[in-house]
């Protein structure tokens, strides 16, 4: 059963990876990158990571995908007529894009009697433990973020705004 | 609840899945299409990080990944802004267009 679900996650997580790839128009990009991320969403419900699994769900599909949406209609890029490389260029990427497949595959392949198969404790993931080590032992990892935050958002508007001399 | 997965299954989907990101940082010349593909490799690796932290029960890679969504939230709203940026100068995402370092 879990394993079924597995499958059918992974599977429609690299289909729709690889038509955020492929596909044409970008509006459509963006929403093939929503069901691969809520299919990622999937993938840490499966391992009993719920609160992961909540935060991804809002901060990418909630936030992220919002963001580049709004971009792609503020910009006005919905149109099918924009740059595409050539093919001879397009048979490189998929050529070095294999390679690196390739060199995934080889580093990884052989560690399977390495690891440990089957996860030790099913409360790891839940919001209490999570909670209780991030704000003993990464308190300060965490109060450091809210400065990374504030310093992209300033600089997010300062970007933003129309030059004017 | 008893898990059937081995984690090695995680290890081929987050390859698989960083390969298709760098495929499309690769392919695509659109600058919003490569900033979706960085996107999509992040997420491989987080996946990986969330899969050994259960597998090994330790609780700090899962703290780390939602560090790193911290981090990709930021990096997505400055680099949104510099392409919005970059389109008001130059009418368009072609990454080809910025070449203007290379003379």
């Amino acid at each position: 059963m879990t394993l079924n679900a597995f499958y059918f996650l992974s599977f429609l997580a690299i289909m729709s990876a690889i038509m955020v790839v492929l596909s044409k128009n970008p509006v459509y990009s963006v929403l093939y990158l929503i069901i691969t991320f809520f299919c990622i969403a999937g993938h840490y419900t499966l391992m009993n990571a719920q609160f992961l699994a909540i935060v991804h769900i809002i901060v990418y599909a909630g936030a992220i995908m919002v963001l580049f949406l709004y971009v792609i209609m503020l910009l006005n890029l919905n149109k099918e007529s924009e740059p595409h490389k050539s093919n001879v260029l397009k048979f490189a990427a998929t050529i070095c894009a294999g390679l690196i497949m390739l060199v995934l595959i080889g580093s990884l392949k052989g560690t399977e009697n390495m690891l440990q198969q089957q996860p030790a404790a099913a409360d790891i993931g839940l919001v209490k433990t999570l909670g209780k080590v991030m704000f003993t032992e990464f308190l300060l990892p965490f109060e450091i973020t809210s400065v990374l935050l504030l310093a992209a958002m300033v600089g997010a508007v300062m970007l933003g705004k129309p030059e004017s001399r | 609840m008893v898990k059937t997965v081995p984690l090695d299954y995680y290890l081929w989907l987050a390859a698989a899945l960083f390969t298709i990101g760098v495929l499309g940082v690769l392919y695509r010349r659109n600058a919003i299409i490569i900033f979706m593909c960085i996107e999509l490799m992040l997420n491989a690796v987080n996946l990986l990080l969330v899969a050994f932290s259960t597998y090994l029960n330790d609780a700090s890679g899962q703290v780390f990944v939602f560090f790193i969504m911290a981090v990709a939230a930021a990096e997505v709203a400055v680099g949104l802004a510099i392409l919005v940026m970059m389109y008001r100068n130059t009418k368009s995402v072609d990454i080809n267009i910025l070449n203007r370092l290379k003379w």
